[in-house]
């Protein structure tokens, strides 16, 4: 074990990999010379050369696309989106041609690609760079899809993508870049995708979250406990495939649930959660499944308006008191 | 103006036919709500039918002497100038209350208000919009929404208690003073998933509680400590649902006597007894009772009220006594309704002394007395038979020295009482003499365990053989 | 740099024919000519469903290009890829099969009309969205550069992906990186009813190569003969280092754009079709055959005998094949590591 930041763990997964396997490359804007826009991929370029360090000009459906057509013929490619908000420009490639390949030739031809780079809530980076970008994917049959919460998550998770052989969205947190944990130096340590982990153990209330809304909520947990409220924490860290069975057996014990999720809530990852628990557990719910999500408006820049923008520790508190019924509003 | 049907009342759980003794009005007599129009004879005891509506007698379909199961149309309420000819056609026939046909377009009925009557009239307004509303089942909220009219008897049920048989109970209004459970809406329990899980394990009926979570919904904690016996936030709301009856015999009985043959073995047979007995040191209470008994202008204090009181106190701390055998689940009640066997010449009564836990010994006296003497003369009306939680049996004027009884379902037990015998007793002295009496405890083991009655039987010894404790 | 102009050779150089070379072009290009005859008859029958789009009248194209390449060079195609695909050397029993969403096909039925895949020939594909397949080709030219391999990337599509962006992302990124890709514009002049004229403010489709530097020109895209010229020297190039090359090949299709668009006169005239099929490709070479004595008449009858009994075969099997059975809709969505 060694303690290094996010970043550090993911540039050292992919360090690891391409030095496990010839066939995986880095493909994308700033990501040899520049060393990385996020310096996630510092150093690589000395030590792999432009071969596998592949500079991109700015055209993210065309190295998207080569992307694939390179995972096609036998390559392993990581595709870095600058930003995760530039993958819409990809979105094509990566919905019709990344997700459906394997499908559409009837197994003839997987796409082992990943496609990672930093997205989710940042700081005061407004509407088109600052937004919860999962829900696109993750709704492609086709496509999996992580979001790692923890440095020790992101370097075990990225290794698990690059080893797949199916797309895999991989979307990190430039919030959470400079987090320091506590990573496995082991190259054969990876977390397998599709495998929850649970944060915090309680037992009054199931919190699921991931990213900078975990953290949040691992807040809100201390407040509570201060109350004598007990909150487990279900982080899904793969979105798909989803870890249902850790959240449920999680359900199963607490009986209550609140989902938290930067995003806009409509139809996002909340709904989904609140629907799988309901059509799998519902005899076990004391309460309705709870949401805390991002206001339905796009990423304003003012400060106090970007605040007021994603789930705050103080919503998810009242969530979490709502769903035990101590919020002072039962009849009680 | 509306039409009140009259029916053939249901006037306890096991009822389901009814003989008309009298007819106390006769048909064009004036009818004010409230007034009693027959006397009814059931399986337990002559009851008094009143009316719920008011207007002219204007037709009796059932003539004195003649019986009519539960619900039939017996006779019929309404003004002169009311056309009653779909109802009391002379060739009517005895009508189930499935078969009652809903209020027409063109009858001047009224919705049912869910609000407890007060005013006459309110009655015959909620009368006329149910096919075969009766007198109802005891009900919790009875006491609390018993607002009585002029005219109604101080014990007239409110109209908003009513149930029609064959329907479900249904909660009472939320007009009501002390509501039924919040949850209830439309007849529907607003419970969690969870809860209604842990209920239909544990036996807790949702419909008895109140919930406490949002808009009243039933949550875990609720059913929890319903389940517990504790008080939590669950508060019993209404009494339980009546347990059906088996199916009518014609039998050349006096109703009592059948109801007793019917009930009896219907007991015995598939409830598992068990029986606990225990001796109780009198002595203590005995002197106390002597010593009430000399206050001027204090009821006079039976042994049998000490022995209610006790068992009633006692069954609060423990709800796994005071439950009752559903089929699928125990059912808990947290209120001691306790059942007080009464000889009759041929046979026996178990009037109902309610809410025994919140009363002290004088009221308890005065209660049962009433209660026994009403019995006697086949006075009780139809509330005061029914719904006991646990039953005593005294036989202690008979100079029995202990005996065990049958359970009443659907209780879960009852207490054989003996005679206060006066006995040699060994004392730290040497040999002495003491007031003992025996108590057997019968217990339907669906619903409890041998050390589960022990050690309610054990709480009851210490209450009479400590009976101050029964002052406090 | 070779930038030619796109005035067409009057007669497509002959050096090298022989009657075997004219034996396998002619049966290529009829054999597509009837397959997709056939598969307009099953269409017909409500045997095939969905989009169905024609190749006939654009078979010189595949099978000109398909000849001056190795059969471990990669192709890849939009969604009128019968014929490339029958051209790279699929089994034309497992090509209707798909057609007819059957367990034989080349994706168990599970791709259709506009999604064949043969990964035995190294066809990469039938892509439907215009112009998403040329950042894939350039992929694939990454990857064999990336391999150190000598192969060569064909990479189809028509005139109306050249105003999609991932045309210019794609011939860029080739060119600038050197991948060994050609991209074959088949210009039939309508992307769907909507001419070129209406579509390109640069109609010379072949100088959208010199913008990113690299070898282009047009070429008469109704001689089997030129075409299999112009792409053996692009193929040249490429495998030497890597060159890419734009070929416009200026062909026409003689059906509309899809079953749904039977006559295709709505946005050209007849008159316009058919002055275009005088120069339809098989008759040409037909006569060209005839006239340089690759082959007899005797062997063009008997060519086009075979050639209608495999087609006839084709339909057969596709007839004969199951439906997949309903597991397989939940298959291969992701491949099992």
């Amino acid at each position: 074990m060694a303690v290094m930041t996010y970043r550090e763990a993911l540039n050292l997964a992919l360090r690891e990999e391409m030095k496990r396997d010839d066939r995986v490359f880095v493909i994308g804007e700033e990501v040899g010379l520049y060393e990385g826009a996020y310096k996630v991929t510092q150093g690589l370029l000395k030590e792999f050369g432009p071969r596998r360090i592949v500079d991109t000009p700015i055209a993210e459906s065309g190295f998207t696309g080569v992307g694939i057509g390179a995972a096609m013929t036998g390559l392993r490619p990581v595709v870095e989106m600058m930003t995760f908000n530039f993958a819409l420009l990809a979105l094509d490639q990566i919905v019709n041609s990344a997700a459906k390949m394997n499908y559409m030739s009837g197994g003839q031809f997987n796409v082992p690609i990943v496609i990672r780079g930093p997205g989710g809530p940042a700081h005061q980076l407004a509407a088109q760079h600052s937004q919860s970008m999962e829900v696109y994917f993750y709704h492609v049959p086709g496509l999996k899809v992580v979001r790692p919460s923890t440095p020790m998550d992101a370097k075990g998770l990225l290794k698990s993508a690059i080893r797949d052989d199916n797309p895999v969205i991989f979307i990190e947190s430039e919030t959470l870049y400079n987090i320091k944990g506590e990573v496995p130096e082991d190259p054969d340590f990876v977390i397998p995708l599709g495998q929850a982990a649970v944060r915090r153990e309680g037992a009054d209330v199931t919190v699921v979250a991931y990213m900078g809304m975990m953290y949040r909520a691992m807040e809100a947990a201390e407040e509570l406990e201060k109350d004598g409220i007990s909150v487990e924490i279900v982080d899904p860290r793969t979105l798909m495939p989803m870890d249902t069975e850790t959240i449920l057996a999680s359900v199963r014990k607490t009986h209550r649930v609140v989902v938290v999720e930067a995003g806009a809530g409509f139809a996002g990852m909340g709904s989904e959660i609140a629907a799988e628990i309901q059509e799998a557990a519902f005899d076990d719910l004391d309460a309705p499944v709870e949401r805390v999500t991002g206001v339905p408006a796009p990423m304003p820049y003012a400060r106090n308006l970007e605040k007021a923008k994603t789930p705050s520790k103080e919503r998810i508190v009242e969530a979490i008191r709502r769903v035990c019924y101590q919020d002072g509003n039962g009849s009680h | 103006m509306a039409v009140t049907k009259v029916v053939m009342p249901k006037l306890s759980e096991q009822m389901e036919m009814g003989k008309i003794i009298k007819w106390l009005k006769q048909e064009g007599d004036r009818i004010q709500s409230g007034d009693i129009l027959a006397e009814v004879e059931t399986d337990k005891a002559d009851v008094e039918m009143e009316a719920f509506g008011s207007g002219v007698l204007r037709k009796i379909l059932v003539p004195a002497g003649s019986q009519a199961p539960v619900g039939t149309l017996i006779g019929v309420i309404a003004e002169p100038s009311e056309d009653i000819s779909q109802l009391g056609g002379p060739d009517m026939a005895p009508q189930t209350p499935q078969a009652a046909q809903p209020a027409k377009p063109s009858e001047p009925t009224q919705p049912a208000k869910p609000s407890a009557p007060a005013t006459a009239g309110a009655g015959a307004t909620e009368m006329a919009n149910r096919p075969a509303a009766v007198p109802p089942m005891p009900r919790r909220e009875d006491h609390a929404a018993r607002t009585p009219s002029p005219a109604a008897g101080p014990e007239a049920p409110p109209a908003s208690t009513r149930t029609a048989p064959g329907t479900p109970a249904r909660p009472s209004a939320p007009a009501a003073p002390m509501p039924a459970a919040a949850s209830l809406e439309g007849g529907r329990v607003k419970a969690s998933p969870l809860a209604r899980k842990i209920a239909a394990q544990s036996g807790v009926d949702l419909k008895l509680l109140q919930g406490s979570g949002p808009g009243g919904r039933v949550v875990r904690r609720d059913v929890e400590a319903a389940s517990a016996g504790g008080g939590g936030g669950a508060r019993p709301a209404v009494m339980p649902a009546v347990a059906p009856g088996v199916e009518f015999e014609d039998r050349p009985l006096t109703p009592m006597r059948a109801a007793i043959a019917k009930r009896m073995p219907l007991s015995k047979a598939p409830v598992p007894h068990f029986y606990v007995t225990s001796e109780i040191a009198m002595d203590r209470a005995w002197s106390l009772r002597e010593e009430l008994n000399a206050l001027e202008g204090q009821p006079k204090i039976s042994v049998n009220d000490f022995v209610i009181r006790a068992c009633a106190v006692a069954l609060l701390h423990h709800s796994g006594v005071n439950a009752s055998f559903q089929g699928e689940s125990i059912r808990v009640f947290h209120r001691a309704h306790v059942g007080i066997a009464v000889a009759l010449d041929d046979g026996l009564i178990t009037p109902v002394l309610r809410d025994a836990h919140a009363k002290g010994l004088a009221q308890i006296a005065v209660e049962a007395r009433d209660l026994a003497e009403r019995a006697r003369h086949r006075k009780l009306r139809a509330p005061e038979m029914s719904g006991a939680t646990f039953s005593i049996s005294n036989l202690g004027m008979l100079d029995v020295t202990e005996f065990s009884a049958i359970i009443n379902p659907p209780e879960g037990a009852i207490l054989a009482v003996g005679s206060v015998r006066t006995v040699p007793v060994v004392t730290e002295d040497g040999l002495g003499v003491g007031r003992r009496m025996m108590l057997t405890l019968s217990c339907d083991h669906r619903v409890m365990d041998g050390a589960m009655g022990a050690r309610f039987l054990q709480d009851v010894k210490r209450l009479l053989e400590e009976p101050l404790r029964l002052l406090v | 740099m070779a930038q030619k102009t796109a005035i067409f050779q009057k007669s497509a150089p002959a050096a090298g024919i022989d009657p075997k070379l004219a034996r396998a072009l002619y049966a290529d290009m009829v054999l597509i000519r009837r397959f997709e005859e056939k598969a307009a008859e099953g269409y017909a029958l409500g045997k095939i469903g969905g989009f169905l789009h024609l190749y006939i009248g654009e078979e010189a194209v595949a099978v000109g290009a398909t000849s001056a390449m190795r059969p471990d060079d990669y192709a890849i195609a939009a969604y009128r890829e019968h014929g490339h695909c029958l051209a790279k050397g699929s089994d034309p029993k497992r090509v209707m099969a798909e057609l007819y969403g059957r367990i034989d096909g080349l994706s168990k039925g599970k791709g259709g009309s506009m999604h064949l895949f043969d990964k035995s020939v190294n066809f990469l594909g039938g892509h439907a969205i215009v112009g998403a397949h040329l950042p894939l080709a350039t992929g694939a030219g990454f990857s064999i550069k990336y391999r150190g391999g000598d192969q060569v990337v064909a990479c189809y599509f028509g005139d109306g992906a050249v105003p999609e962006g991932e045309f210019h992302e794609a011939m860029n990124l080739a060119a600038l990186w050197k991948l060994p890709v050609i991209f074959i514009c088949e210009n039939n002049r309508y992307a769907m009813g909507t001419s070129l004229e209406r579509a390109l403010a640069e109609t010379e489709i072949w100088k959208f190569g010199r913008a990113y530097n690299m070898p282009s020109e047009a070429v008469d895209g109704m001689d089997v003969l030129a075409i299999r010229d112009v792409i053996g020297q692009a193929v040249a190039r490429a495998r030497v280092d890597g060159t890419p090359s734009l070929i416009e090949a200026r062909t026409y299709r003689f059906r509309g754009h899809s079953m749904r668009d039977p006559a295709g006169a709505v946005y050209r005239t007849k008159e316009e079709v058919e002055r275009e099929k005088l120069r339809d490709p098989i008759a040409l070479f037909r006569d060209r055959a005839l006239k340089a004595g690759w082959l007899s008449e005797d062997d063009l009858r008997s060519i086009e005998k075979d050639v209608a009994d495999r087609v006839d075969e084709a339909v057969a099997f596709a007839d004969a094949s199951p439906e997949p059975p309903i597991e397989e809709l939940l298959t291969d969505i992701f491949k099992e590591s």
